[in-house]
């Protein structure tokens, strides 16, 4: 067990953990911030997505020992955050979510997406969640949405 | 628009359901139906014992005017938790925006009044449950309306209701939350007005989903978000090969990791595995990885696909049970071997692997249990928790979670997961437990869509039209060790296994469909469409094919063989044409046509696909769906459920869409293994359309399934030449 400073939504947090456990069970288990989800656990469907360094990552094979002094921001920030809260809204406007598992991890790559490319294209929205898996299948109001998150942020 | 509802709205309180009326604890009006009840306690109007809020109550109108509705369904993307909801507040109107729905707990009162069980399956909440909420809300209304009049001493035909108001003559008007304490002691009125379906203000409205925002903020807690105090978490070391035993355990290593509780050996629906329990999931894990297991695979079957495909080609050579027999059996033997032709298809497993990986928390106090779970079956899983615990059903309190999708999975007849779970509260009582399935466990465990091969022979008359047909369909009956083959197995065939082909539409007089259900040690389970799945994919692509050797346009070929009362079908092949002709006409070079229909629970559907060929893959630009569900409830969520629906079934089409099998062991671990469709693979725009209809609702969480992948292989075929007999597309 080793003890490691984060900064998780701007709040200094500390956490007492075996060095290889990835940031997505310190998330949900330690800082019981259960809205970054479980999937896959092999970065294969991005339910997991964080933003750490501003960076989409999938926090299920990042061991908490790498994350180092990167700030880690989760879907509990994304109200306070312009970009973030646009999306949301979208997604709550177009009807975007059913189950909703998938969607804090969708959301995460919509935001960084929208940070890096503000007029995205269908091939740059293909590119940046290519890697986020729905089941249910949402993916054409998923489109819809980050379209849309792009015109209200103008 | 179609003909009105055919019943006059006016319906008795029958021998099988009744209202219980009361005051809340907490204050105001809560309503109950009381369903199945023995005809013997009714006649005698003795109510049943008292229950406590919530279970026994559907709507409680709250003195702070909010109306919390419950919901009878387990919520895991269809959109029930607002549709339900809906269809009471129309009827009792309710002002939406003070609804607030809740996922009921396991109860007597809250299974599907059809089925008789708790359940989401077939395709039936808003099927099985429109009659019912609606009279449950028109009864609130009418004891809400009965309590206004009698203040006001005036009839109650002199009231009027709206958005939570009670409206009487000169002016007076009362809100629900006041009139709910008196509204209570008013008698449940035995007859009860419903709305004339113009008069709906929210069924039939576009109305969006009331679970977005937690959705969208983190904030909703799924089963697996479950946080408990003192809460352990466990992981179970299954057998590689199903039905296998433990041998020898050394758990040594596992339990030198920190936070470790327990390991210990428990017996599984087949076979034995260890359970490991930990403070936190990922030590569960952990130590899991470090267990060393000798495990005694002997006894049982080693399944392999392979060999299980070359032995399903050889059994579908030999008719199998009738399971139906219409015309003459030799019609084909006079028609000429040149107009004859005889294919043959394989289907592999599928695995649903639901985005939230399956689990099921357990406290066991010794004399009553509390239970949490995503479950699509709560009143199996509620018995069965209760079996393993040596309780009876309502001693085990059955949450019902929140769940990350499900399509089957979380619907099973022997309840392993809750009985896993269940095992392994019993040895911690007192503690609570979550048992999580990693995705490992999901993908390798079972209780997949079963692997088919069907072998068809057709025989064409001159018109060009199926004159004869032999279908024998191979395939592990799901339906044969569950409590439902009584109903659903006939004459030795599994009607889910024949389901799409054997009650097809269309017209062919001779027809004769016969079905094989071999035996194999690998356990199955309906996969959302159930049958559909394969069996629209045959049917779809062979009329397909008949029409491009007829020469014929594929949508007049349908309609020509469609059976002339195949109304719901010809409506929606009718509206997809219509809808379809403005980009159908004019596909860019490269591109190709794929059209499909196929009724499914009730529901008839017909899609148009515009499909290319990209790096090998198919690339589905567009899809345009029209549908015929009678009363649409909420077309927002049809519209969503038949876009997200065709992604869905675009699982079939993937290239590493197949759980396979050697030597008994899952060739699959994972998403990376068995990979089902992302963005990319999914069409890229699907415009919806509803015939108008109102005939009662029929069922829209399957029904957008079938269709897509038979288009999208007829685009292919004008493409590539080829026929695309055997699934998954590995090769374009």
């Amino acid at each position: 067990m080793e003890t490691y400073k984060l900064t998780v939504n701007g709040q200094p947090r500390e956490v007492t953990v075996d060095p290889g456990t990835p940031l997505l069970w310190v998330l949900r288990e330690e800082l019981k911030m259960t809205g970054t989800k479980y999937g896959c656990g092999i970065a294969a469907c991005g339910a997991c997505t964080v933003h750490l360094g501003g960076v989409a990552t999938r926090s299920c094979v990042v061991p908490v020992s790498l994350v180092g002094s990167r700030p880690v921001l989760t879907i509990e920030a994304m109200a306070e955050d312009p970009v973030g809260r646009a999306v949301q809204d979208a997604w709550v406007s177009h009807d975007v979510v059913q189950c909703g598992y998938c969607q804090s991890g969708q959301i995460m790559s919509a935001v960084a997406l929208l940070k890096s490319t503000p007029k995205p294209t269908d091939v740059n929205i293909e590119e940046s969640m290519g890697g986020n898996l729905c089941r249910c299948g949402t993916y054409v109001r998923i489109r819809e949405a980050i379209k849309a998150a792009s015109q209200q942020l103008k | 628009m179609r003909v009105a509802l055919k019943t006059d709205n006016d319906l008795h309180l029958n021998r099988r359901s009744f209202l219980r009326v009361s005051a809340a604890a907490a204050g105001g009006l809560l309503v109950s139906l009381y369903l199945d009840l023995p005809a013997a306690a009714q006649e005698g109007n003795q109510a049943p014992p008292p229950k406590v809020y919530p279970p026994d109550a559907f709507v409680h109108v709250r003195p702070d005017g909010k109306i919390v509705i419950q919901v009878n369904r387990l919520e895991f993307g269809q959109g029930v938790h607002t549709s339900l909801p809906m269809i009471l507040a129309d009827e009792m109107d309710a002002d939406w925006s003070q609804v607030i729905a809740e996922l009921a707990p396991a109860a007597d009162v809250y299974k599907d009044p059809v089925f008789g069980f708790q359940v989401v399956g077939g395709s039936g909440s808003i099927a099985h449950s429109f009659q019912q909420y609606r009279e449950l809300g028109a009864r609130t209304r009418a004891m809400l309306v009965a309590a206004a009049a009698d203040q006001w001493k005036v009839g109650p035909d002199q009231c009027r209701t709206e958005a939570s108001v009670v409206h009487g003559p000169g002016g007076k008007s009362a809100k629900y939350a006041e009139l709910a304490e008196d509204a209570a002691k008013q008698p449940v009125p035995a007859r009860v007005q419903l709305k004339d379906p113009s008069q709906f203000r929210l069924v039939g409205k576009r109305v969006r989903r009331l679970d977005s925002r937690p959705k969208c903020d983190g904030s909703l807690k799924f089963g697996l978000d479950l946080d408990l105090p003192g809460m352990k978490t466990a992981v179970v070391a299954h057998p590689p090969v199903f039905g296998g035993r433990v041998k020898s355990l050394d758990d040594k290593a596992a339990r030198s990791v920190e936070g470790v509780r327990e390991v210990f050996e428990i017996p599984l629906v087949k076979g034995t595995g260890v359970a490991v329990v930990a403070d936190k999931f990922w030590t569960a894990k952990q130590a899991r990885d470090r267990l060393k297991i000798e495990w005694d695979l002997s006894a049982v079957e080693h399944a392999d696909s392979g060999q299980l495909s070359a032995k399903y080609k050889e059994l579908a050579r030999t008719p199998g049970n009738v399971a139906v027999n219409r015309g003459d059996q030799n019609a084909m033997d006079a028609i000429a071997a040149a107009n004859r032709m005889v294919v043959e298809y394989e289907f592999p497993y599928l695995a649903h692997v639901p985005m939230e990986p399956l689990n099921t928390t357990i406290r066991f106090d010794g004399d009553r249990a509390e239970a949490w779970a995503g479950s699509q079956f709560q009143t199996f899983d509620q018995m069965a928790i209760a079996e393993v615990l040596g309780l009876k059903a309502e001693q085990v309190t059955f949450h019902t979670e929140m769940a990350g999708g499900g399509f089957g999975r979380r619907a099973v007849a022997d309840s392993h997961v809750q009985r896993e779970a269940a095992m392994i509260a019993k040895r911690l009582r007192g503690t609570p437990v979550k048992l999580v399935w990693t995705r490992e466990d999901d993908v390798q465990g079972g209780y997949y869509r079963p692997m088919h091969v069907h072998r068809v022979e057709i025989g064409i008359g001159q018109d060009g039209m199926p004159a004869a047909w032999r279908h024998v369909i191979v395939g592990q009956s799901i339906i044969m060790s569950t409590p439902f083959a009584a109903m659903l197995v006939k004459n030795g065939v599994d009607e889910s296994a024949v389901e799409g082909t054997a009650d097809t539409h269309y017209n062919i007089p001779n027809f004769h469909v016969s079905a094989h259900h071999p035996t194999v040690n690998v356990p199955v389970l309906w996969w959302r469409s159930v049958g559909h799945t394969h069996n629209a994919f045959v049917m779809e692509t062979l009329i397909d094919e008949l029409a491009t050797r007829a020469k014929a346009d594929p949508i007049v070929y349908r309609r020509k063989l469609l059976k002339a009362d195949a109304g719901k079908l010809h409506r929606a092949l009718d509206l997809m044409d219509e809808k379809s002709a403005p980009w159908r006409t004019k596909l860019p070079k490269g591109h190709a046509l794929g059209i499909s229909c196929h009724q499914s629970f009730g529901t008839g559907v017909a899609c148009a696909v515009d499909v290319s060929v990209e790096d090998k893959r198919p690339k589905i630009h567009r899809v345009t769906i029209a549908l015929d569900p009678g009363i649409a409830v909420n077309p927002l969520t049809i519209e969503s459920q038949f876009q997200a629906g065709v992604a869905f079934g675009v699982t079939q089409l993937m290239a590493k869409g197949a759980i396979t099998l050697k030597d008994g062991r899952v060739e699959q671990r994972n998403f990376d293994g068995f990979t089902p469709p992302y963005i990319i693979d999914a069409p890229v725009a699907v415009d919806v359309h509803i015939v108008p209809n109102s005939e009662a609702p029929s069922g829209c969480g399957e029904p957008p399934v079938p269709v897509i992948s038979p288009a999208v292989v007829n685009a292919l075929a004008k493409l590539t030449g080829k026929r695309y007999r055997s699934l998954p597309l590995t090769a374009v």
